[in-house]
């Protein structure tokens, strides 16, 4: 839900604290265009060198689902173990695989 | 889409569940509407407490005794604003949008802690504000780490881990002035007088007489009572005076236990004065902040306008 105000639009803003590291979720900011939101980011987020990278999103674009309201949606894996290594049993003496 | 009848009993019940088994509770879950009421007057107000409390210490920025402290001070209060941004990003994900929170705190409508209507007039104030302020500000926020409300517990995981240098640099002024000159030392005592009361009643009213305390308990929006929080607070802080010798300004305080004390009445009148308004800069507080943002209502018209030009 962005509603653009006075305050302008709402961004997500993701972090990645070390290089390699997958970017995560820090928080949102407002600002009113894509530079503007960068750095609200980095203000706001990243006063202590957390950061080595981040991402913008307008909160609009992002695209959500949970269980807790669609609890068929991730009902496919429920049923498939053999999915998970622990599912297949292994001859004894077989060196780490 | 064939239309279902929502369930609220059922609701509820999955909901005191996941609160149970400290599941947290997210943005787009289902939740009580007290529950939802609950959080947006109690985050909001912690929000408005962040950035009002930027004013106190702002005063001090153009005095600070030296470069040092100066720019210690200017970190630490741009953390205020910080921590202010991230408690609103909190509250907002409640369906209730930043301006319409601000315009309630203009209106009078949403409160900020009491204790930033009282002025900072002296340097040891800085020292006082950092160290037994944001000391009672960190007891209450480390206990609200596991509050159930995910957005907010995550918002004082990030402000616990900034928070530990404000109250430090705030103990080293005091300290350095116990180790300076009589009248260094004289302003550091007056200055922990001052302050003593206004951060015991930081905590609010006694469980007692706390008109929020038991729903938000028994969905563990808060994780201690009032009174225990207090009692934490004051058990470590004592100490830290004594050591470098400044005087805890309660005639009946008494040490109950290790590190344990028992303290004086608190002037509950005092405190219901100044949240009614009539503290010592309430109308000043206020009056500022309007001010400020009716100030900057330019930049947003601008910035507004520029995003509106760029997007066609």
């Amino acid at each position: 839900m962005t509603q653009l105000e006075n305050q302008g639009p709402l961004w997500e803003v993701f972090i990645q604290t070390k290089a390699g590291q997958p970017f995560k979720h820090a928080g949102s900011v407002h600002a009113y265009d894509k530079e503007m939101a960068v750095e609200n980011a980095r203000d706001v987020y990243t006063r202590r060198g957390e950061g080595t990278a981040l991402w913008v999103v307008p909160s609009s674009e992002i695209v959500a689902v949970s269980a807790s309201e669609s609890s068929s949606f991730f009902e496919p894996a429920d049923d498939k173990v053999y999915r998970h290594p622990t599912f297949y049993t292994m001859p004894e003496g077989v060196k780490q695989m | 889409m064939k239309d279902t009848l929502v369930n609220t009993e059922e609701l509820l019940k999955e909901f005191e569940e996941k609160i149970e088994n400290e599941i947290k509770i997210e943005p787009r879950d289902w939740m009580p509407e007290e529950y939802r009421q609950h959080l947006i007057r109690q985050i909001s107000q912690h929000a408005h407490s962040e950035v009002i409390g930027m004013q106190p210490e702002g005063n001090w920025i153009s005095r600070a005794p030296s470069l040092r402290a100066r720019k210690i001070l200017l970190a630490k209060i741009q953390d205020e604003g910080g921590h202010g941004l991230y408690l609103y990003s909190a509250a907002e994900t409640l369906g209730v949008s930043r301006d319409q929170y601000i315009q309630w705190l203009h209106e009078g409508k949403a409160k900020y802690a009491s204790v930033f209507n009282y002025p900072a007039l002296s340097w040891a104030d800085i020292g006082a504000i950092g160290w037994l302020v944001d000391g009672a500000a960190i007891t209450n926020q480390v206990s609200l780490q596991r509050t159930s409300y995910g957005p907010y517990s995550r918002a004082m995981v990030r402000i616990c881990k900034e928070e530990s240098f404000h109250q430090r640099q705030g103990y080293e002024i005091m300290w350095r002035m116990m180790e300076g000159t009589k009248d260094q030392q004289r302003m550091a005592q007056d200055a922990i007088n001052r302050w003593w009361w206004p951060a015991l009643m930081m905590f609010g009213p006694h469980d007692s007489d706390s008109p929020h305390t038991s729903n938000a308990m028994k969905w563990k929006i808060k994780r201690e009572t009032n009174d225990r929080l207090r009692e934490k607070f004051i058990n470590k802080t004592v100490p830290q005076a004594e050591l470098i010798g400044l005087k805890v300004p309660d005639p009946f305080l008494k040490q109950i236990g290790e590190e344990q004390y028992e303290h004086g009445d608190i002037d509950w009148d005092e405190f219901w004065q100044v949240i009614k308004g009539n503290g010592p800069c309430n109308q000043q507080r206020l009056e500022h902040h309007i001010k400020a943002h009716n100030e900057g209502e330019w930049v947003r018209e601008c910035a507004l306008a520029y995003h509106n030009k760029s997007n066609k």
